[in-house]
Protein backbone atom coordinates (compact mmCIF):
# COMPACT_ATOMS: atom_id res chain seq x y z
CA UNK A 1 0.00 0.00 0.00
CA UNK A 2 1.16 3.50 -1.45
CA UNK A 3 1.43 5.74 1.77
CA UNK A 4 2.96 8.75 0.49
CA UNK A 5 0.19 11.11 0.27
CA UNK A 6 0.48 10.54 4.28
CA UNK A 7 4.02 12.17 3.90
CA UNK A 8 4.95 9.81 6.95
CA UNK A 9 8.08 10.76 8.91
CA UNK A 10 10.25 9.04 10.94
CA UNK A 11 9.45 11.60 14.43
CA UNK A 12 5.53 11.19 13.59
CA UNK A 13 5.32 8.18 12.78
CA UNK A 14 6.91 7.55 16.85
CA UNK A 15 4.40 10.00 17.92
CA UNK A 16 1.34 8.35 17.14
CA UNK A 17 3.01 5.04 17.61
CA UNK A 18 3.27 6.53 21.11
CA UNK A 19 -0.18 7.54 21.65
CA UNK A 20 -1.74 4.15 20.14
CA UNK A 21 0.87 2.22 22.59
CA UNK A 22 -0.57 4.62 25.66
CA UNK A 23 -4.08 3.88 24.29
CA UNK A 24 -3.59 0.03 24.21
CA UNK A 25 -1.65 -0.02 27.61
CA UNK A 26 -4.34 2.10 29.09
CA UNK A 27 -7.52 -0.43 27.77
CA UNK A 28 -5.12 -3.19 28.78
CA UNK A 29 -4.53 -2.01 32.44
CA UNK A 30 -8.33 -0.93 32.78
CA UNK A 31 -9.10 -4.72 31.90
CA UNK A 32 -6.34 -6.44 33.91
CA UNK A 33 -7.84 -3.50 36.90
CA UNK A 34 -11.07 -1.92 36.60
CA UNK A 35 -10.49 1.81 38.20
CA UNK A 36 -13.05 3.54 39.88
CA UNK A 37 -13.68 7.11 38.82
CA UNK A 38 -12.25 9.57 41.44
CA UNK A 39 -13.02 12.86 42.36
CA UNK A 40 -9.77 15.28 42.29
CA UNK A 41 -8.69 18.95 42.44
CA UNK A 42 -10.75 19.66 39.55
CA UNK A 43 -13.86 18.11 41.60
CA UNK A 44 -14.84 16.03 38.69
CA UNK A 45 -15.40 12.53 38.38
CA UNK A 46 -12.42 11.23 35.93
CA UNK A 47 -11.68 7.97 35.39
CA UNK A 48 -7.68 6.82 34.10
CA UNK A 49 -8.94 7.42 30.24
CA UNK A 50 -10.18 10.82 31.26
CA UNK A 51 -6.82 11.72 33.48
CA UNK A 52 -4.72 10.41 30.40
CA UNK A 53 -6.86 12.70 27.73
CA UNK A 54 -6.37 15.93 29.95
CA UNK A 55 -2.90 14.80 30.70
CA UNK A 56 -2.15 14.79 26.75
CA UNK A 57 -4.40 17.86 25.79
CA UNK A 58 -2.91 19.78 28.55
CA UNK A 59 0.64 19.16 27.31
CA UNK A 60 -0.21 19.52 23.82
CA UNK A 61 -0.84 23.56 25.01
CA UNK A 62 1.95 23.45 27.12
CA UNK A 63 3.99 22.83 23.95
CA UNK A 64 2.28 25.72 22.30
CA UNK A 65 3.01 28.38 24.80
CA UNK A 66 6.26 27.26 24.68
CA UNK A 67 6.78 27.23 21.08
CA UNK A 68 5.29 31.14 21.01
CA UNK A 69 7.20 32.50 23.76
CA UNK A 70 10.42 30.50 23.33
CA UNK A 71 10.70 29.09 20.57
CA UNK A 72 12.15 25.32 19.39
CA UNK A 73 14.09 22.88 20.57
CA UNK A 74 11.17 22.24 23.26
CA UNK A 75 13.46 19.65 25.79
CA UNK A 76 12.06 21.69 28.28
CA UNK A 77 8.75 21.75 27.78
CA UNK A 78 8.62 18.12 27.44
CA UNK A 79 10.31 18.13 31.18
CA UNK A 80 7.06 20.71 32.42
CA UNK A 81 4.66 18.11 30.54
CA UNK A 82 5.92 15.25 32.08
CA UNK A 83 5.45 17.11 35.91
CA UNK A 84 1.62 18.18 34.56
CA UNK A 85 0.70 14.14 33.43
CA UNK A 86 2.36 13.23 36.72
CA UNK A 87 0.38 15.47 38.69
CA UNK A 88 -2.59 14.97 36.55
CA UNK A 89 -2.76 11.09 37.49
CA UNK A 90 -1.53 11.90 40.95
CA UNK A 91 -4.58 14.83 41.49
CA UNK A 92 -7.13 14.92 39.11
CA UNK B 1 -16.30 3.67 47.11
CA UNK B 2 -17.93 3.79 43.81
CA UNK B 3 -18.41 0.89 41.69
CA UNK B 4 -15.24 0.15 39.03
CA UNK B 5 -16.42 0.77 35.59
CA UNK B 6 -16.01 -2.52 33.21
CA UNK B 7 -14.62 -0.75 30.19
CA UNK B 8 -14.81 -3.91 28.06
CA UNK B 9 -18.24 -2.61 26.49
CA UNK B 10 -15.90 -0.31 24.38
CA UNK B 11 -14.96 -3.24 22.33
CA UNK B 12 -18.42 -3.08 20.69
CA UNK B 13 -18.29 0.47 19.41
CA UNK B 14 -14.97 -1.00 17.15
CA UNK B 15 -16.97 -0.77 13.85
CA UNK B 16 -17.51 3.00 14.56
CA UNK B 17 -14.04 3.84 15.83
CA UNK B 18 -12.74 2.06 11.48
CA UNK B 19 -15.01 4.02 10.33
CA UNK B 20 -14.22 6.91 12.72
CA UNK B 21 -10.13 5.78 11.69
CA UNK B 22 -10.64 6.24 8.09
CA UNK B 23 -12.80 9.47 8.15
CA UNK B 24 -11.42 11.52 10.38
CA UNK B 25 -8.20 10.14 12.05
CA UNK B 26 -6.46 9.36 8.97
CA UNK B 27 -6.40 12.87 7.48
CA UNK B 28 -5.73 14.52 10.87
CA UNK B 29 -2.96 12.19 11.09
CA UNK B 30 -2.11 13.61 7.24
CA UNK B 31 -2.20 17.11 8.58
CA UNK B 32 0.07 16.55 11.31
CA UNK B 33 2.74 14.82 8.70
CA UNK B 34 2.15 18.11 6.95
CA UNK B 35 2.65 20.51 10.15
CA UNK B 36 6.72 19.14 10.14
CA UNK B 37 7.02 19.71 6.38
CA UNK B 38 7.38 22.00 3.42
CA UNK B 39 6.17 21.04 0.12
CA UNK B 40 6.46 22.69 -2.98
CA UNK B 41 3.89 20.01 -4.99
CA UNK B 42 4.77 16.42 -6.56
CA UNK B 43 4.59 14.99 -3.09
CA UNK B 44 8.25 16.17 -1.99
CA UNK B 45 8.45 17.12 1.37
CA UNK B 46 11.19 18.48 3.48
CA UNK B 47 11.55 18.60 7.52
CA UNK B 48 10.84 21.75 8.87
CA UNK B 49 10.16 21.07 12.75
CA UNK B 50 8.19 22.94 14.25
CA UNK B 51 8.35 26.61 12.15
CA UNK B 52 5.44 26.40 11.14
CA UNK B 53 4.01 26.31 14.29
CA UNK B 54 6.45 29.19 15.53
CA UNK B 55 5.16 31.11 12.50
CA UNK B 56 1.56 30.45 13.19
CA UNK B 57 1.58 31.01 16.94
CA UNK B 58 3.51 34.47 16.36
CA UNK B 59 1.38 35.30 12.90
CA UNK B 60 -0.53 39.13 13.58
CA UNK B 61 -2.56 38.09 10.69
CA UNK B 62 -3.89 35.11 12.68
CA UNK B 63 -3.97 36.92 16.08
CA UNK B 64 -6.23 39.27 13.90
CA UNK B 65 -8.38 36.29 12.70
CA UNK B 66 -8.81 34.75 16.35
CA UNK B 67 -9.76 38.10 17.71
CA UNK B 68 -12.20 38.80 15.03
CA UNK B 69 -13.56 35.16 15.48
CA UNK B 70 -13.93 35.23 19.54
CA UNK B 71 -15.90 38.53 19.01
CA UNK B 72 -18.19 37.03 16.73
CA UNK B 73 -18.59 34.10 18.64
CA UNK B 74 -19.54 36.20 21.94
CA UNK B 75 -21.67 38.15 20.44
CA UNK B 76 -23.72 35.41 18.69
CA UNK B 77 -23.62 34.04 22.59
CA UNK B 78 -25.12 36.56 23.69
CA UNK B 79 -27.54 37.47 21.24
CA UNK B 80 -29.20 33.88 20.32
CA UNK B 81 -29.08 32.59 23.87
CA UNK B 82 -31.27 35.09 25.44
CA UNK B 83 -33.21 35.65 22.60
CA UNK B 84 -33.96 31.94 21.93
CA UNK B 85 -34.89 31.31 25.72
CA UNK B 86 -37.33 34.67 24.97
CA UNK B 87 -38.99 32.69 22.45
CA UNK B 88 -39.73 29.93 24.07
CA UNK B 89 -40.94 31.38 27.15
CA UNK B 90 -43.68 32.95 24.69
CA UNK B 91 -44.56 30.22 22.93
CA UNK B 92 -47.54 27.89 23.95
CA UNK B 93 -47.06 25.56 26.26
CA UNK B 94 -49.97 23.40 25.72
CA UNK B 95 -49.59 21.34 22.38
CA UNK B 96 -51.99 22.51 20.01
CA UNK B 97 -52.50 24.27 15.97
CA UNK B 98 -50.59 27.29 17.14
CA UNK B 99 -47.59 25.40 18.69
CA UNK B 100 -47.14 23.18 15.69
CA UNK B 101 -47.38 26.42 13.34
CA UNK B 102 -44.71 28.09 15.49
CA UNK B 103 -42.36 25.16 15.08
CA UNK B 104 -42.54 24.09 12.04
CA UNK B 105 -41.81 28.46 10.66
CA UNK B 106 -39.01 28.27 13.67
CA UNK B 107 -37.64 25.20 11.73
CA UNK B 108 -37.15 26.14 8.29
CA UNK B 109 -34.02 28.04 8.61
CA UNK B 110 -32.57 25.12 10.27
CA UNK B 111 -33.80 23.58 7.15
CA UNK B 112 -31.84 25.62 4.49
CA UNK B 113 -28.07 24.83 3.31
CA UNK B 114 -25.31 27.39 4.40
CA UNK B 115 -24.60 28.25 1.05
CA UNK B 116 -28.41 29.49 0.00
CA UNK B 117 -28.42 31.02 3.43
CA UNK B 118 -25.18 33.16 2.72
CA UNK B 119 -26.47 33.52 -0.70
CA UNK B 120 -30.31 35.01 0.27
CA UNK B 121 -28.52 37.62 2.65
CA UNK B 122 -25.96 38.53 -0.16
CA UNK B 123 -28.57 39.56 -2.09
CA UNK B 124 -31.06 40.53 0.40
CA UNK B 125 -28.30 43.46 1.57
CA UNK B 126 -27.78 44.83 -1.64
CA UNK B 127 -28.43 48.32 -2.17
CA UNK B 128 -29.47 48.01 -5.73
CA UNK B 129 -31.61 44.84 -6.09
CA UNK B 130 -31.88 43.85 -2.16
CA UNK B 131 -34.92 44.55 -0.15
CA UNK B 132 -32.92 45.08 2.73
CA UNK B 133 -30.22 46.88 1.01
CA UNK B 134 -33.02 48.83 -0.82
CA UNK B 135 -35.13 49.75 2.28
CA UNK B 136 -32.15 51.02 4.89
CA UNK B 137 -30.93 53.69 1.84
CA UNK B 138 -34.50 54.42 1.30
CA UNK B 139 -35.09 55.51 5.25
CA UNK B 140 -31.38 57.33 4.71
CA UNK B 141 -28.98 54.86 6.44
CA UNK B 142 -25.51 54.87 5.00
CA UNK B 143 -25.53 50.95 4.15
CA UNK B 144 -23.18 49.04 2.53
CA UNK B 145 -22.06 46.03 3.58
CA UNK B 146 -19.02 45.44 0.33
CA UNK B 147 -17.54 48.71 1.49
CA UNK B 148 -18.16 49.33 5.14
CA UNK B 149 -16.68 47.09 8.06
CA UNK B 150 -19.39 47.55 10.91
CA UNK B 151 -22.18 47.31 7.91
CA UNK B 152 -20.53 43.61 6.88
CA UNK B 153 -20.59 42.93 10.65
CA UNK B 154 -24.16 43.47 11.41
CA UNK B 155 -25.39 41.95 8.12
CA UNK B 156 -23.45 38.80 9.44
CA UNK B 157 -24.42 38.79 12.51
CA UNK B 158 -28.27 39.40 12.00
CA UNK B 159 -27.94 36.40 8.99
CA UNK B 160 -26.57 34.13 11.69
CA UNK B 161 -29.17 35.10 14.27
CA UNK B 162 -31.83 34.33 11.86
CA UNK B 163 -30.66 30.91 11.00
CA UNK B 164 -29.76 29.83 14.34
CA UNK B 165 -31.64 31.29 16.83
CA UNK B 166 -34.30 28.67 15.89
CA UNK B 167 -31.96 25.97 17.36
CA UNK B 168 -31.98 27.39 20.67
CA UNK B 169 -35.60 27.97 20.89
CA UNK B 170 -36.89 24.62 20.04
CA UNK B 171 -33.72 23.46 22.88
CA UNK B 172 -35.03 25.87 25.24
CA UNK B 173 -38.71 24.53 24.41
CA UNK B 174 -37.65 21.07 24.56
CA UNK B 175 -36.52 21.92 28.35
CA UNK B 176 -39.98 23.91 29.08
CA UNK B 177 -41.63 21.19 27.82
CA UNK B 178 -40.25 18.37 30.16
CA UNK B 179 -41.63 20.79 33.58
CA UNK B 180 -44.35 19.13 35.21
CA UNK B 181 -47.57 21.32 35.09
CA UNK B 182 -47.16 20.87 39.26
CA UNK B 183 -44.25 22.90 39.94
CA UNK B 184 -46.18 25.96 38.03
CA UNK B 185 -49.16 24.99 40.25
CA UNK B 186 -47.39 25.27 43.53
CA UNK B 187 -45.65 28.55 42.07
CA UNK B 188 -49.48 29.44 41.75
CA UNK B 189 -50.33 28.89 45.66
CA UNK B 190 -46.94 30.49 46.63
CA UNK B 191 -47.88 33.40 44.15
CA UNK B 192 -44.68 33.76 42.78
CA UNK B 193 -44.06 36.81 39.85
CA UNK B 194 -43.55 35.75 36.91
CA UNK B 195 -39.47 36.73 37.10
CA UNK B 196 -39.55 33.62 40.10
CA UNK B 197 -40.75 31.28 38.33
CA UNK B 198 -38.45 31.99 35.59
CA UNK B 199 -35.29 31.94 37.83
CA UNK B 200 -36.03 29.37 40.29
CA UNK B 201 -38.24 26.92 38.24
CA UNK B 202 -37.95 27.42 34.63
CA UNK B 203 -33.80 28.15 34.05
CA UNK B 204 -32.57 25.48 36.36
CA UNK B 205 -34.93 22.81 34.52
CA UNK B 206 -33.83 24.36 31.36
CA UNK B 207 -30.02 24.44 31.99
CA UNK B 208 -28.95 21.19 30.98
CA UNK B 209 -29.90 21.81 27.58
CA UNK B 210 -29.18 25.54 27.22
CA UNK B 211 -25.14 24.00 27.90
CA UNK B 212 -26.07 21.70 24.82
CA UNK B 213 -27.16 24.77 23.03
CA UNK B 214 -24.60 27.03 23.97
CA UNK B 215 -22.03 23.98 23.10
CA UNK B 216 -23.33 23.32 19.68
CA UNK B 217 -23.75 27.19 18.96
CA UNK B 218 -20.40 27.80 19.96
CA UNK B 219 -18.64 25.20 17.74
CA UNK B 220 -21.02 26.03 14.97
CA UNK B 221 -20.31 29.93 15.33
CA UNK B 222 -16.35 29.15 15.92
CA UNK B 223 -15.66 26.90 12.45
CA UNK B 224 -17.99 29.39 10.83
CA UNK B 225 -17.20 29.69 6.67
CA UNK B 226 -19.70 29.30 4.57
CA UNK B 227 -21.89 32.51 5.34
CA UNK B 228 -19.41 35.16 6.00
CA UNK B 229 -17.63 33.26 3.08
CA UNK B 230 -20.19 33.59 0.89
CA UNK B 231 -21.86 37.48 1.74
CA UNK B 232 -18.34 39.24 2.18
CA UNK B 233 -15.91 37.00 0.90
CA UNK B 234 -13.50 37.68 4.04
CA UNK B 235 -14.29 41.59 3.66
CA UNK B 236 -14.41 44.58 3.42
CA UNK B 237 -10.19 43.97 3.48
CA UNK B 238 -9.70 41.94 6.06
CA UNK B 239 -13.44 42.64 8.50
CA UNK B 240 -14.68 39.50 8.23
CA UNK B 241 -11.90 36.97 7.55
CA UNK B 242 -12.60 34.61 10.43
CA UNK B 243 -10.18 31.81 11.11
CA UNK B 244 -11.70 29.15 9.29
CA UNK B 245 -12.07 31.83 6.21
CA UNK B 246 -8.20 32.35 6.88
CA UNK B 247 -7.27 28.79 6.96
CA UNK B 248 -8.79 28.29 3.67
CA UNK B 249 -6.72 31.15 2.10
CA UNK B 250 -3.60 29.81 3.14
CA UNK B 251 -4.54 26.43 2.44
CA UNK B 252 -5.90 26.54 -0.87
CA UNK B 253 -5.59 30.10 -2.11
CA UNK B 254 -1.86 30.05 -1.14
CA UNK B 255 -0.76 26.95 -0.87
CA UNK B 256 0.75 27.16 1.60
CA UNK B 257 0.12 23.04 3.04
CA UNK B 258 2.39 23.25 5.78
CA UNK B 259 1.77 26.82 7.83
CA UNK B 260 -1.98 25.70 7.13
CA UNK B 261 -1.76 22.24 8.49
CA UNK B 262 -0.08 23.73 11.75
CA UNK B 263 -2.95 26.53 11.94
CA UNK B 264 -5.68 23.75 11.44
CA UNK B 265 -4.13 21.38 14.34
CA UNK B 266 -4.13 24.44 16.84
CA UNK B 267 -7.42 25.27 15.81
CA UNK B 268 -8.24 22.00 16.61
CA UNK B 269 -6.78 21.70 19.70
CA UNK B 270 -8.51 25.07 20.89
CA UNK B 271 -12.42 23.61 19.99
CA UNK B 272 -11.31 20.48 21.90
CA UNK B 273 -10.45 22.03 24.82
CA UNK B 274 -13.44 24.33 24.69
CA UNK B 275 -15.88 21.13 23.71
CA UNK B 276 -13.95 19.17 26.56
CA UNK B 277 -14.93 21.72 29.34
CA UNK B 278 -18.64 22.01 27.86
CA UNK B 279 -18.84 18.38 28.00
CA UNK B 280 -17.61 17.71 31.69
CA UNK B 281 -19.38 20.70 33.05
CA UNK B 282 -22.99 18.85 31.33
CA UNK B 283 -21.90 15.26 32.70
CA UNK B 284 -21.35 16.96 36.17
CA UNK B 285 -23.96 19.28 36.36
CA UNK B 286 -26.32 18.08 39.32
CA UNK B 287 -23.14 15.61 40.78
CA UNK B 288 -23.20 15.73 44.48
CA UNK B 289 -19.82 15.96 46.02
CA UNK B 290 -18.99 12.85 47.14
Amino acid sequence: MDLAWMAWTTPTAIFFSLIALMLIGMTVWAIIKPQAPRRGILRIETTPGDRLFISLLGSAFICLLWLSLFGSPLWWALVFCACFMVSVFKWV
Amino acid sequence: MTKPINQRAWFLVLPVLILVAFSAVIPLMTVVNYAFQDSFGNNEFFWVGFEWFEEILRSERVHDALGRQILFTLIILVIEIPLGVFVALHMPRKSGTWTSICLVLLALPLLIPWNVVGTIWQIFGRVDIGLLGYILSSLGFDYNYTQDSFDAWVTIIIMDVWHWTSLVVLLSYAGLRSIPDAYYQAAKIDQASRWSIFRHIELPKMKNVLLIAILLRFMDSFMIYTEPFVVTGGGPGNATTFLSIDLVKMAIGQFDLGPAAAFSIIYFLVILLVCWVFYTVMMNTGKVDG
